[in-house]
């Protein structure tokens, strides 16, 4: 396993975006996530894809790279827009393919539908990429922090988060210790029909889940040790700060939304 | 010397169907005292720690650590004068940096950040780690991580460390390295120091060693004075160093050394002063 495994994508940076509270990304984000369907206008879809590049320009993460990020995605978004080519019928014939007609109204509505997956994915990966996954666990914890009062468990679940991620390239390292010590013992992982490679799984699972358990003991014994008694009276190391530019962003995020509201259709 | 750590009549066992795994356990450790426990897997000697920091609590008999009984509702203010090192590296490492994981000890004791800030760099600096403050864990090797746990530890000032096997899942170099940071962190800091091993080599810097057998103290001594009953340890599953070993031989062979030599060191100069002496 290499050195420079990072959990999720987060590219480090120090770039305007990387620097904005997380807080603010995921707000915007999740804003973002909801406004998007209020587009049905050139100019409105113009305004919100103004913003996710600008925004993708200014994380200063290079552009193939993003974009390989959303290779997996193509194929919904091209698939997207073929379905709707043949499924709607609005507007006039505009031409034929192998006498299917082709419709004016699907190529507009598809090229849009597809456009505005194609944002809500690219916005939703700059988060990812430019925000550790920890300082997304702190965002979260902060932002669920009025569920407290209702007895949600808003610390324990962020402490879950955290710890989840922790273990992550821990987990990875193991699970590749026991498949080479179960394919020294004749494991085939590799070969054989798709039956057999499943099987195969279930010497890797079941060693890999017994270590997990008995981690997981060990680490709660290990927290106790270190005097943790819940999330109540704790203090924290990392702390979230709103600051000018979060305020600046935020603003110019109305702007554009009171934008967006009037170049509707 | 006032003690700081007391067993009175202690017996545990896990549960009523079970056996005893500690039988009537006395023993005292001081304040400042270096103390070594060893024994074989299986003789109690873990239970032990869990026991002085409240993490099990014993079936008969009274431990008492500077001057509260270990009890329920005590646990919380035996903690915080007790700290832990436990064998396994990966276990015990709770934040996602090294700086979040020595932070997740002062975090649950309330303390402000700036006080926190000042701490992390202070203990990590008294193991050496400073330079490490943002990196994984998955980037630290074993021996690195145990002294991330040491620096835990060491960030709420503890009074007492036991360290619980703490070398027993590294590989010479790491087991080098802490045993030298802990000799640093004791000559550094006025605390108390229980190590818990079956490695004899490890016991040679202890101030007094105390060798568990079948949940029973079966002797306390001084590491020089234990290393001469060869026989005995090796009665009940333990081996003594090489160098003890060495002596030993010489012994057999008619050429008895003035001191029992428990380093290299020691036994060469035992040896090149061997004439000299006659």
């Amino acid at each position: 396993m290499s050195n420079s495994f990072i959990i999720g994508q987060y590219v480090p940076g120090d770039s305007f975006i990387h620097r904005l509270d997380p807080r603010t990304k995921i707000a915007i984000i999740f804003t973002f996530v909801i406004v998007v369907f209020l587009a049905n206008s050139v100019a409105s879809y113009g305004l919100l894809t103004a913003f996710s590049i600008g925004s993708a320009l200014l994380t200063r993460i290079k552009l193939s790279y993003i974009a390989k990020g959303l290779t997996p995605v193509w194929f919904l978004i091209v698939f997207t827009f073929i379905l709707h080519l043949i499924v709607t019928k609005d507007g006039e014939v505009l031409f034929q393919i192998a006498s299917y007609p082709i419709y004016s109204g699907a190529i507009i509505q598809g090229a849009a539908i597809s456009l505005r997956f194609f944002l809500l994915i690219l916005v939703t990966s700059l988060l990812t990429l430019t925000t550790t996954p920890i300082e997304i666990t702190d965002a979260i914890e902060t932002l669920l922090g009025p569920l407290k009062k209702i007895k949600f468990p808003v610390h324990e679940l962020a402490l879950m988060m955290s710890i989840s991620l922790r273990f992550i390239p821990t987990l990875m390292q193991e699970t590749e210790k026991i498949s080479k010590a179960q394919a020294s013992r004749g494991v085939d992982f590799k070969t054989g029909p798709i039956r057999d490679r499943v099987q195969a799984v279930v010497p890797l699972l079941v060693p890999l889940f017994v270590s997990a358990f008995k981690r997981a003991e060990e680490l709660a014994m290990a927290m106790e040790a270190r005097g943790y008694q819940g999330g109540e009276g704790r203090t924290k190391l990392r702390e979230l700060k709103i600051e000018g530019r979060d305020l600046f962003v935020i603003s110019l995020f109305l702007l554009i939304i009171i934008g967006l509201v009037m170049t509707r259709a | 010397m006032s003690s700081f750590i007391e067993f009175k009549h202690v017996s545990f066992r896990y549960s009523e169907e079970q056996p005893w795994v500690l039988k009537d356990v006395n023993f005292k450790i001081n304040v400042d005292e270096w103390v070594a426990i060893i024994g074989h897997n299986g003789s109690g000697k873990s239970t032990i720690a869990k026991l002085i920091n409240g993490l099990l609590f014993p079936q008969e008999g009274q431990i008492i650590v500077d001057g509260i009984e270990v009890k329920q509702d005590t646990v919380w203010e035996i903690r915080q004068r007790v700290g832990m090192v436990f064998q396994n590296p990966d276990n015990q490492f709770v934040g996602t940096t090294v700086r979040d994981d020595v932070a997740f000890g002062l975090e649950n004791r309330g303390i402000a950040r700036e006080e926190m800030v000042t701490r992390i760099n202070s203990s990590l600096a008294s193991v050496s780690m400073n330079d490490f403050l943002l990196h994984e864990p998955h980037r630290l090797s074993g021996g690195q991580k145990q002294r991330v746990a040491i620096a835990s530890v060491l960030a709420i000032s503890p009074t007492v460390i036991i360290l619980d096997e703490a070398t027993a899942m590294l590989d010479p170099r790491g087991r080098a390295e802490i045993m030298e940071t802990i000799n640093a962190v004791k000559h550094e800091r006025n605390l108390a120091l229980v190590t818990i091993t079956h490695d004899l080599t490890e016991i040679v810097q202890a101030d007094r060693v105390i060798v568990m057998n079948n949940g029973k103290v079966w002797l306390e001594s001084t590491p020089r004075n234990l290393f001469r009953q060869k026989d005995e340890l090796q009665s009940i599953g333990l081996d003594i160093p090489f160098v003890a070993k060495f002596a030993d031989e010489l012994k057999q062979l008619d050429v008895p050394l003035n001191h029992q030599p428990l380093n290299h060191e020691e036994l060469l100069e035992e040896l090149w002063t061997y004439h000299s002496k006659m």
